[in-house]
């Protein structure tokens, strides 16, 4: 358990709680409840009748022959771009929403980046009947536009950011500022293992069900139930802290974090939180955060909005301190070449998010033997209209 | 004695207190400001450190410290404008801002720092008391750095008392759920709020915060407190001025 949440709220001295005094009630409340709501045998049958039935969940684990042939390892990849609504963001939105009818909150509000968890909690805003307000970064609302008309469609109301860089961390500023002008009625679904505590720990939970069914698919293909290496993404990083929650503990499985590099980590155009930050507090949580001498937030960059954070989730913060996880990172070019190479080898077109943990794959040297699992967390159809692009281009 | 704590004990009137952005309306003004407001007969003055994410904040003080940022104001370049204020100005003095400035700057340091300008109390409203109390409640003692906490219409009485036997200054109530910025007037369940607050004999005062922005919002705002402070109000009337000591001269007096 040395790198699960504490009781204070904390992995090692990541974490916390520092949210501006009037959020103080409600992210306490949650505190006090989220477990002895989400760990509620009711509760539990609820999830996970919807994530099977709802969600399509097991989401496969499917070996890639041809990925494997290039890489010279074993390739397996977690589908997580076969959920409903196409990522792993629905497996956090189906336990957040119904822990908010459980709280009796009558509207939602989410921050969205590529606009997954922004479908995603529209999605179950429109199941549960509850009013939903997303807030996306305007220059993620020209980027992610599919996602925009999905949000709008499902009854969402789409307020575009219009502060910083008009990305992901602004969206995610305006959501804290709408729940603070209403903190009775409404419960803020975060979609990734960010904010203060519980935050962070109720997401991981949420998403673990990536790991856990890892476990049994691989001793179903391989005889074992571990995995020699394990790659995800991080932007907050909830797919990577779903996909490697149940292995965390168990060390000699290799866990590989990948950021986005941008136009490169030592270019300024980066989202390598990691590499370039240093401690700070970002949305109520310390972490590893981008920011200047002077401690202001350093507006991040990268092609994939659900990338293109300036920090990152505590427990990643923790993961990356202690070593037990392996950061890397991949450039914008580096991303795309693997979006195109999964989809001619594959006919799988990843999300350009997911593409960032399959570049990976050329920067670390991997053995015939070894068996890799890449989460492939979401599918590549909010980012076609930058895909034919490029395309055209080529 | 620290001013803020000899401020209460000599004024039976109440308090106005002005919150500005450093670095606004423009860059090397703070000291100005300072000067002139104390000239005009405010009692208190809250200096803000603008931050890039202001997450408490509505868009008038957003766009204030977005402007005070783009012109180059930091921590230090404000601590530096200010540093000789002392030898001009006598009011309490109280920087405000986000926690992640003071402990990007240090925070043993950054109370070392602002002690020596003559600088009474801080105000970080994402600063957690717990934290403070665990972390921090020596170094600011030390340095005779009042901290300021928030309450709110939401904050359950319990943590009301917690926050006020941390509290060496004043208590900073909140009026409404909300980020800063103006309101025409207080609903009556605010007013039952400040009442409510004023019943509960906490052992420090209470000032008023967000949402003032007239003569009447401040007589309502102060009337089951020691006072009121306004922010978006002032940083409004400032916004663009080209004459500084006439415009806070003439908000000033829009207050009373
Ligand atoms: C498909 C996909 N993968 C990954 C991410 C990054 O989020 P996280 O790091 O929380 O998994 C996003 C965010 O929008 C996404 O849409």
């Amino acid at each position: 358990m040395k790198y699960q949440v504490n009781e204070h709220g904390y992995y090692g001295e990541f974490g916390g709680a520092f949210v501006p005094e009037m959020l103080y009630p409600n992210v306490d409340n949650l505190k006090k409840k989220y477990l002895e709501i989400i760990q509620s045998d009711d509760f539990k049958q609820e999830f996970e009748l919807l994530l099977k039935d709802y969600v399509g969940r097991p989401s496969p684990l499917y070996y890639s022959e041809r990925m494997s042939e290039v890489y010279g390892a074993k390739i397996y990849l977690k589908r997580e771009d076969l959920n409903h609504t196409g990522s792993h963001k629905i497996n956090n939105t189906i336990g957040q929403i119904l822990l908010a009818k459980r709280l009796g909150k009558k509207r939602i509000i989410a921050e969205t980046g590529a606009g997954q968890h922004g479908v995603a909690t529209a999605t179950v805003c429109a199941r549960a009947g509850l009013d939903c307000v997303v807030f996306m970064g305007e220059e993620d609302v020209k980027r992610q536009r599919p996602n925009v008309e999905k949000m709008e469609m499902l009854g969402a109301t789409v307020i575009p950011a219009m502060s910083g860089n008009r990305t992901l961390k602004d969206a995610t500023n305006e959501a804290i500022r709408d729940w603070i002008n209403h903190p009775n009625e409404t419960h803020y679904i975060i979609g990734s293992v960010v904010g203060p505590h519980p935050y962070p720990d109720m997401v991981a939970r949420f998403q673990s069900v990536i790991s856990q069914e890892m476990k049994w698919q691989l001793m179903e293909q391989t005889g074992k139930e571990n995995p020699d290496t394990i790659i995800a993404c991080v932007g907050g990083g909830s797919n990577a802290a779903g996909a490697f929650y149940h292995f965390l503990d168990d060390e000699d499985v290799e866990l590989v974090a990948v950021e986005a590099a941008g136009l490169g980590v030592n270019s300024g155009e980066t989202a390598a939180t990691s590499q370039v930050g240093n401690d700070g507090i970002i949305h109520g949580s310390k972490t590893l955060l981008m920011q200047t001498e002077d401690g202001q937030i350093i507006e991040p960059y990268s092609i994939s909005a659900g990338l293109d954070y300036p920090g990152i989730g505590p427990v990643h913060a923790h993961l990356y301190k202690t070593g037990r996880v392996k950061f890397l990172n991949a450039t914008d070019d580096e991303a795309m070449e693997a979006v195109f190479e999964l989809t001619e080898k594959e006919g799988i077109i990843p999300a350009l998010e997911s593409a960032h943990a399959l570049a990976a794959l050329k920067k670390m040297a991997l053995k015939k033997d070894q068996v890799v699992v890449v989460n492939l967390s979401g599918r590549g159809d909010k980012d076609m209209d930058t895909y034919i692009r490029m395309k055209n281009e080529k | 004695m620290n001013r803020i704590n000899q401020l209460f004990n000599d004024t039976q009137d109440k308090i106005k207190s002005i919150y500005f952005t450093a670095g606004h309306p423009a860059p090397n003004t703070a000291l100005t400001i300072i000067q002139e407001l104390e000239k005009n007969g405010i009692n208190m003055i809250e200096i803000g450190m603008p931050f890039s994410d202001p997450l408490a904040d509505g868009p008038t003080i957003q766009r204030s410290s977005e402007f005070a940022l783009e012109q180059g104001m930091s921590v230090k370049k404000l601590l530096e404008e200010i540093k000789d204020v002392r030898q001009t100005v006598s009011i309490p003095l109280l920087l405000m801002g986000y926690f992640n400035s003071v402990q990007k700057y240090g925070v043993e340091q950054f109370c070392k720092d602002i002690s020596a300008i003559g600088i009474d109390g801080v105000i970080l409203p994402d600063l957690p008391l717990e934290y403070y109390e665990a972390n921090y409640q020596a170094t600011f003692e030390k340095h005779n750095i009042i901290p300021v906490f928030l309450i709110t219409p939401q904050t359950p009485d319990e943590r009301i008392r917690q926050t006020d036997k941390l509290s060496k200054g004043f208590i900073y109530m909140v009026s409404t759920a909300a980020t800063t910025g103006t309101q025409s007037g207080y609903a009556q369940e605010t007013m039952d709020y400040f009442k409510r607050i004023k019943d509960m004999n906490l052992s420090v005062p209470t000032v008023t915060g967000f949402g003032i922005s007239n003569k009447e919002t401040l007589e309502q705002a102060s009337r089951y407190s020691a006072g009121g402070i306004i922010g978006s109000a002032f940083v409004k009337a400032v916004d663009g001025s080209e004459d500084l000591a006439g415009d806070i001269a003439d908000f000033v007096k829009t207050l009373s």
